[in-house]
């Protein structure tokens, strides 16, 4: 471009210029920029604000606290301190987001991954597009498929199982969430490594197969360090999502007797249809702070691989 | 290095090895396809029942769907939703991104790398408490405006963020020119930046799409009237509330609101590759 030779002291200046080849200038660009901003800022930026007011007040949907609210300050958070229920939702968080999405996802994901590398073109393309698939349906219908998957009463489990009558959602509730949330998220991590795997050197595979290293030795030594940064990407995202998800809702509604009652749906619990909309913000503010934890951890780790 | 042909014990572990392999991946596959068989078979089936099973073809149940006017309402809230967010995502991103992409706003960096991680700290689930109490507190409940612009704002950190590239490998000796022959900046815009940056609009309207189809929280917070409600909701509530009992009508409802996602999404796919598609949906 023409204006790259400009003089050494006017360099920054004329390469601003440079950019701004339609003459847009500052102001200009502001106001192109500000319905996006607004826009954000009301319905994102605001609602985390509005968060931190409601989660001190002891706002109620419905009685006495409905029309005359009052700033109880930390009322709420020592309340989801000392309460059964939130411990309880956490902790099950912890365990459906530790066994679907860490361990689950990531190594089913890695598994799919690794093996189909050197599948035939058609096996290969089968198997990607049924775990994709099953990435891409709406959640409404994730849910009815599993509902009817495992139904008591004609469920194909039960029919090819022939254990007509087990009503699995209900007798092991935590562990079909899992293994739900394991079979929808999948495919994120199966094309992430995918893509990390087919950037491992290849001259360093065929060193440590000419040095003699075992299949596993191979992964250990040369795969897994190639790959560490994007097995922690995989690791955060995937945390993130499933920490948010709502989905299992579909499926068990929290029940039965609140088994599967994660952080998501105790919120919506608590603060919907049970009204009490000052002590869900507080949980809220909670699971924003746990949200700002795991990014921060994701543009830190980012920020160093650079 | 013995020169010996292989032992036959070790070819017998190698047999076996990728006997257990194949084995793997087959129960893998069916693993996946076992759920999914129901949408493929349980909508052609004149008496669909939860289990799997041969059927007894018929396209009966795709007319009950077209009769029933839930279910045809909730397929067009779906429409409106999605077109209605996709239309305000993308019209304001397409204007920020390229003014952001020319230029050099103090602190640009810092507010495109802010918003997405706005984004990625407020979701839906996070803030549904403060978003239905904002939307209630300006009448926006019940609304389909209240849902598209809550949608819009947790999904415009993103596409801001992938437009803005597209936009910065927009060649500028085109806007040069243009702006020679006395274009005034919107002129430029619309006559010369968007038709070139069009693959990129193209996909992140598709994308925007895809999200706000499938998206249950939201409109199941902010829509409480059946009319007005999406069919992500609609679908939850046949189920929930008329139970199993008319599985004909469920079974065209899921391929009928699944097979759009699934026709866009490998069709995209196949378009621009995963590294694009499913890194961004953070």
């Amino acid at each position: 471009m023409s204006t790259s030779t400009a003089p050494a002291s006017g360099t920054r200046r004329s390469r601003r210029r440079a950019e701004d080849v339609a003459g847009l200038g500052t102001k200009r660009a502001l106001v192109f920029v500000t319905p996006a901003l607004l826009v954000i800022a009301l319905f994102l930026l605001f609602p985390a604000l509005w968060t931190i007011y409601l989660g001190m007040t002891n706002f109620r949907l419905t009685g006495l606290a409905a029309a005359n609210t009052e700033f109880v300050g930390l009322d709420n958070y020592a309340q989801a301190l000392g309460d059964k229920s939130f411990w309880n939702s956490l902790w099950l968080t912890v365990i459906f987001v530790g066994f679907s999405g860490v361990l689950g996802q990531t190594l089913l994901g890695f598994t799919l991954a690794w093996s189909t590398r050197r599948i035939v073109g058609w096996a290969r393309t089968l198997l990607e597009s049924v775990v994709l698939a099953a990435w891409v349906i709406p959640g409404s219908v994730h849910a009815f498929l599993w509902i009817a998957l495992l139904d008591r009463r004609g469920g194909t489990l039960n029919a090819l199982l022939g254990t007509d009558g087990k009503a699995w959602l209900i007798e092991h509730p935590m562990t079909i969430i899992v293994i739900f949330n394991i079979w929808v998220g999948t495919a994120f991590s199966m094309q992430l490594f995918s893509s990390a795997l087919s950037a491992v050197p290849p001259s360093q595979m065929e060193s440590a197969r000419m040095a003699g290293a075992s299949g596993w030795e191979q992964l250990r030594d040369v795969v897994l360090p190639n790959i560490r940064g994007h097995v922690l990407t995989n690791t955060l995202m995937i945390t993130l999502w499933t920490f948010n998800t709502f989905t299992p809702y579909l499926l068990t509604a929290g029940g039965p007797n609140g088994k599967t009652e994660i952080l998501s749906v105790y919120i919506y619990k608590t603060a919907i249809p049970g009204g009490q909309l000052g002590f869900g913000a507080a949980l809220s503010m909670i699971m924003l702070l746990i949200n700002l934890g795991i990014a921060l951890l994701y543009m830190r780790i980012g920020r160093s691989k650079k | 290095m013995s020169t010996n042909p292989p032992s036959f014990g070790r070819q017998l572990r190698k047999v076996l090895g990728r006997t257990l392999f194949i084995v793997l991946l087959v129960v893998i596959g069916i693993f996946f396809a076992l759920p999914m068989a129901w949408l493929v078979v349980a909508p052609f089936d004149a008496n669909p029942t939860m289990a799997v099973k041969w059927p007894e073809w018929t396209l009966g149940n795709f007319q009950r769907l077209a009769e029933n006017p839930y279910a045809l309402g909730s397929i067009g809230n779906s429409l409106i939703i999605a077109i209605g967010t996709m239309l305000i995502t993308v019209l304001l991103a397409t204007i920020a991104s390229y003014a952001l992409s020319r230029v050099r706003i103090p602190g640009r960096d810092g507010l495109l790398y802010g918003m997405l991680l706005l984004s990625s700290i407020v979701t839906g689930t996070a803030a549904m408490v403060p978003t239905f109490q904002l939307m209630n507190a300006i009448n926006l409940i019940n609304t389909h405006t209240g849902v598209m612009l809550v949608l819009a704002g947790g999904l415009l950190p993103t596409v801001v963020f992938i437009l803005k590239d597209f936009m910065d490998s927009v060649p500028k000796s085109y806007e040069e020119s243009a702006r020679l022959y006395g274009a005034k900046p919107y002129q430029i815009l619309s006559h010369v930046v968007v038709p070139v940056a069009r693959p990129g609009i193209a996909f992140v309207a598709i994308w925007t799409i895809v999200q706000v189809w499938g998206n249950f929280l939201v409109p199941f917070l902010l829509l409480r009237d059946p009319t007005t409600q999406p069919a992500a909701v609609m679908m939850y509530t046949f189920y929930t509330e008329s139970g199993q009992a008319d599985l004909r009508l469920i079974s065209a409802f899921s391929l009928i609101f699944a097979l759009p996602v699934i026709l866009i999404y490998f069709f995209v796919n196949r378009k621009f590759g995963f590294r694009f598609y499913g890194g961004i949906k953070s």
